[in-house]
């Protein structure tokens, strides 16, 4: 089960005090029901104020929740069929990276995404969501597949960073991050992306240059976790909530700023409130989205991912 | 030894008395010398004294060590080009603070003044043992080489003219990594590159990345991993996470070599370590070799 947050305890309070006055009103056949439905309307005033007034860094805890889909999960939920691939050829399959091929509304895809473990046991397996090079191998392996056979790439993006160990720099975490963003800027087949929690640095756009971009409503992404950005800048990790603040790093943020093309709503609270209902909205994006991709020529998509990219970033030019 | 290869990288080189006066640049810590500044340097590695004019004549290598000394941009581009020869494109690029980060315009204007330059990458055309080139360097002094949106439209456009122009492009690198100042924005910077040396791969242009001291993060993982071929100075670092963070990560000690231009040749990660006083002929025989005529225009 997820635990609450901070923040949301209040919430969690007033939940029990709400669950505690309904047990004593049947208990003790009192009919409270005018005190009742003020605590009701209490909770639902507290509810929607603390979700409609979230601080980043809030949104980064709630990117962060144990139980929000994965990107198995979606998968699951998306595809009619789905056949899991692994292995990068060379070395080794990293469970950090998840890929395969399958069916959506009857149409083939592609999808590759970090998997976060759904509990302690299983984030040790999948190593919290960061990826070894030989993850970032695997999904160029899926990447070159799906353009040979034309079907389009969905990648789901949650890590809070490409894995900084000694193997993966003994093993070329760079290079693997580097050749894929090489590999997707000119992927002749349609491409989507969803930050569907954490957008960690180069660890997450080692799968997220593509056509379009999406990010769930809480997800953060940015160039670094904001608790490493306070360590590099103010040296105390610490001071995370503050990075946050001003690290523009919500998805409106991202919107506001022309990086993404749309922002997906959660159910109030998050997607682990209502995995399902997340889903469903994932999937209509998806198949939206790809109906929309497949109508434009190929040079058409490649040539408008080129200036969108080619586009990023504010400079002056004095003469 | 080894050890002192990794410690070592907290000064400049200071060209007090090169050939052309240019702004020292110096981080606030290097204090202490015993000797006046400018006109003797000590090896960082070894302790070796070196007079400036020793320096040079050494192209900031100790004689005594191989230890390579850091080198701002310009001093780089007189090392490697024909002399007389290189013109500055794009110098009017700089930064601007999109996204109001505290603290940004300050750093800004204090890497400025220590460096004399306006953004933290130099580019231009310029010629090498004749054969016309487009060529990058990235100022390790600037921001500590770090890519903002500036440095990544600067470079962008080198590779689109390389591609125009079909001339090879020599980039230099030396970055800590994306620019955090600009958060999301720089992090789409080696997206952009990317985007751009993409084209460059797909029309036949060559591109060289030079990796030089220390090349790590968002730069290392984007253009400077991506070179045609990939030189490394000596003692270079180059790798992806900074060391101190592997080590928290690993919470164990790393080899003194760990991330070495020597360990990514070890590793299979750069084509060859090349010693600053060959680089240029390194660099020169490279480009021969891409610009002679093919068997297909044999006489």
């Amino acid at each position: 089960m997820p635990t609450e947050l901070d923040f949301e305890k209040p919430i969690a309070e007033l939940q029990g005090k709400i669950a505690e006055l309904k047990s004593f009103m049947e208990k003790n056949g009192l009919d409270l029901h005018g005190e009742l439905r003020k605590l009701e309307e209490r909770l639902e005033e507290l509810t929607e104020t603390t979700y409609a007034n979230l601080t980043a860094w809030q949104r980064v805890q709630l990117a962060r929740q144990i139980g929000r889909p994965t990107t198995l999960d979606y998968i699951k939920g998306i595809c009619d069929e789905f056949l899991e691939l692994h292995g990068d050829r060379h070395f080794a399959d990293d469970p950090t990276i998840v890929g395969g091929i399958g069916l959506v509304a009857g149409h083939p895809i592609t999808v590759i995404g970090h998997q976060k473990g759904r509990d302690t046991k299983e984030n040790i397996r999948r190593n919290f969501g960061m990826a070894n090079p030989e993850g970032y191998r695997k999904a160029l392996r899926l990447m070159r597949q799906a353009e040979k056979f034309g079907r389009p790439v969905v990648f789901f993006i949650d890590t809070p960073g490409a894995y900084a160990g000694m193997s993966a720099e003994e093993r070329g975490q760079s290079v693997a991050i580097a050749e894929n963003l090489l590999e997707m800027s000119g992927l002749r087949t349609p491409t989507i992306s969803i930050v569907t929690g954490e957008g960690g640095s180069g660890g997450a756009l080692g799968l997220g240059i593509t056509d379009r971009i999406f990010m769930l409503d809480y997800a953060w992404y940015s160039v670094i976790a904001p608790e490493s950005a306070a360590a590099i800048l103010w040296k105390d990790s610490k001071l995370g909530p503050k990075a946050a603040e001003v690290m523009r790093l919500t998805a409106a943020d991202l919107l506001d700023l022309g990086i993404v093309d749309g922002v997906i709503a959660e159910p109030r609270g998050g997607a682990q409130k209502d995995p399902k209902a997340m889903v469903q909205s994932v999937r209509e994006k998806v198949v939206a989205t790809l109906r929309e991709l497949s109508q434009i020529p190929i040079d058409e998509l490649l040539a408008a991912r080129y200036h969108k990219y080619r586009d990023m970033g504010e400079y002056i030019e004095r003469q | 030894m080894l050890k002192d290869l990794f410690y070592r990288r907290r000064q400049y080189a200071t060209l007090g008395t090169a050939a052309e006066p240019k702004p020292v640049q110096k981080p606030p810590e290097v204090v202490e010398r015993d000797v006046p500044k400018g006109l003797v340097q000590k090896c960082e590695a070894c302790g070796n004294l070196l007079m400036a004019k020793e320096l040079q004549k050494h192209v900031y290598t100790c004689p005594e060590c191989n230890f390579h000394f850091r080198v701002d941009a310009r001093t780089r581009v007189e090392l490697t080009l024909d002399t007389g020869t290189f013109i500055e494109l794009d110098a009017g690029i700089t930064s601007t603070n999109p996204l109001g980060f505290p603290e940004y315009e300050s750093k800004l204007a204090k890497a400025q003044s220590a460096t004399g330059m306006v953004e933290g990458a130099l580019t231009g055309r310029g010629e090498i043992d004749g054969m016309p080139v487009l060529m990058a360097v990235m100022d390790p002094g600037f921001m500590m080489g770090s890519m903002g949106a500036a440095v990544g439209e600067k470079l962008t456009r080198a590779m689109e003219r390389a591609c125009v122009e079909r001339k090879p492009l020599i980039l230099f690198t030396a970055s800590g990594g994306a620019r955090m100042q600009e958060a999301i924005l720089s992090l789409m910077q080696m997206a952009k590159t990317s985007v751009a040396l993409r084209r460059m791969h797909d029309s036949g242009v060559l591109f060289v990345s030079v990796i030089t001291h220390p090349t790590t993060g968002g730069v290392s993982a984007s253009f400077a991993s991506l070179g045609d071929i990939i030189i490394a100075e000596p003692g270079a670092m180059f790798g992806f996470a900074g060391r101190r963070v592997v080590e928290q990560t690993m919470r164990q000690k790393l080899p003194d070599d760990f991330q070495t231009a020597e360990f990514n040749l070890k590793h299979g990660m750069v084509d060859k370590v090349v010693h600053r006083k060959q680089m240029r002929d390194a660099l020169a025989a490279i480009v021969r070799i891409h610009t002679a005529r093919g068997w297909a225009d044999a006489d």
